[in-house]
């Protein structure tokens, strides 16, 4: 059993939560509160359910046990959920418009180092460069709580530090965070969950 | 949300056009081999004529429906539809609208140089573009429907065409009918209002169905 507390409302509430895939048991009565101002790292090896936590707390896997009570949550996936057909811009445009924001796209593209990227088609761009272009979704999308799975995958050490900043960024301003991960964000003040 | 989906999906069908051109060149070429196949015989070939290009625009229309959700899905833009769009189904009418704008809009004002290769007469022209224009909409919303539960498997195209195929008869039906009838002079009206009917009724139900679908292909994967 694992508990994460601290002191104001959570964003995250999760009890008892229990998954199988494939008849192997992934975690079992998984107790899990997430406050304002709060990271948790979920680390665990391949295959221990690091993934389906998030994708099961995100709302994109519905076979598990326990309840979970969430603010609107930003997941963050494996995959880089851009089209390599558009642009930087006009992907987090996208974004913008069906998350209801009208945030600032070059600014947020700029903070994950991706000024000169601007008009290139994501398809041109690195594996790394469309990571960040994934990053920079956290930025335009003002939701207070983070769901990141493997959000450092591609990123060289400038990317681990671009992310290390928006996360302890939006943790001081009131957000929370829960990010799946093999790598420690770096962060000292996180707090780590391990599965499997 | 509809205006935001929809200016997506065609920038981004306007920097893959091969995906956009790939069923009107199948349409144009299906033709010109059934007007060579037939050979000198230019009176059975017009007689053939409706079947055949409602036939191939049916096919052509199966042949584009499968990248329907594909990118979105392999690139995880999908999964962030169903967690974003609030409500789905809006998002979900653009894409489908889009998809229908290069393929069922411009298969119909292709119809007419297709039609006249397979000579059919020029006075049922006019009812083939109007049956194709009110049919159209609904073999994509109903092969949509199709595309999104089969999206998540590896070789989804057979069971596409399977699941599909008999959804697309009453269309097929009343098109051919309503062009038969128009050539041998009987009033075509009711074939019509069919199909208009039929294309409202996918409007107004495959949209959710479609989201259902996503739904349970993004979770299956």
């Amino acid at each position: 059993m694992f508990w994460c507390d601290a002191l104001s409302e959570p964003l995250l509430t999760a009890s008892g939560l229990a998954c199988t895939r494939d008849r192997l048991s992934l975690f079992q009565d998984l107790n899990l509160t997430l406050h304002p101002g709060q990271c948790i790292e979920v680390h665990g090896p391949n295959g221990s359910g690091t993934s389906t936590l998030l994708r099961a707390l995100a709302g994109l896997f519905p076979d598990f046990d326990g309840e979970v009570q969430a603010s609107p949550a930003l997941y963050l996936g494996h995959k880089p959920a851009i089209n390599a057909l558009l642009t930087p811009v006009e992907n987090l445009r996208w974004y913008c418009r069906m998350g209801g924001s009208d945030a600032d796209v070059a600014a947020a593209l700029a903070r994950v180092g991706l000024d000169h990227r601007l008009t290139s088609p994501c398809a041109e761009l690195s594996q790394g460069q469309q990571r960040r272009v994934s990053l920079a979704r956290l930025l335009v999308c003002e939701r207070p709580l983070w769901l990141l799975d493997e959000p450092l995958t591609a990123l060289d050490i400038d990317g681990h530090r671009v992310v290390h900043d928006i996360v302890v960024e939006h943790c001081a301003s009131g957000g929370a965070v829960l990010c799946a991960t093999h790598q420690s964000l770096g962060w000292q003040d996180a707090t780590i969950l391990r599965l499997g | 949300m509809f205006r935001v989906q929809f200016h997506r999906e065609w920038l981004s069908m306007m920097r893959s056009r091969d995906e956009v051109l790939n069923p009107l060149v199948f349409l144009f070429l299906a033709v010109t081999l059934f007007a060579m196949g037939f050979g000198g015989d230019a009176k059975v070939l017009g007689e053939f004529s409706p079947g055949i290009v409602w036939v191939l625009v049916l096919l052509a229309n199966l042949l584009s429906l499968e990248a329907m959700f594909r990118r979105d899905f392999e690139d995880g833009s999908l999964e962030q539809m169903v967690l974003l769009a609030d409500p789905q189904f809006l998002p979900v009418l653009a894409k489908i609208t889009a998809q229908w704008c290069v393929t069922g809009f411009a298969m119909t004002l292709l119809a007419p140089v297709v039609a006249l290769m397979l000579n059919m007469p020029v006075s049922a022209l006019p009812t083939l573009m109007v049956c194709l224009l009110l049919g159209t909409p609904a073999l994509s919303l109903v092969g949509a429907v199709g595309a999104a539960l089969t999206v998540g498997l590896r070789r989804g195209g057979v069971l596409l065409a399977l699941l599909v195929l008999p959804l697309y008869l009453p269309v097929l039906i009343f098109g051919v009918s309503a062009v038969v009838d128009v050539m041998a002079g009987i009033d075509t009206v009711a074939q019509i209002y069919w199909l208009a009917a039929i294309s409202m009724l996918a409007v107004t139900a495959a949209p959710f169905a479609v989201v259902a679908a996503i739904r349970i292909s993004v979770e299956q994967t």
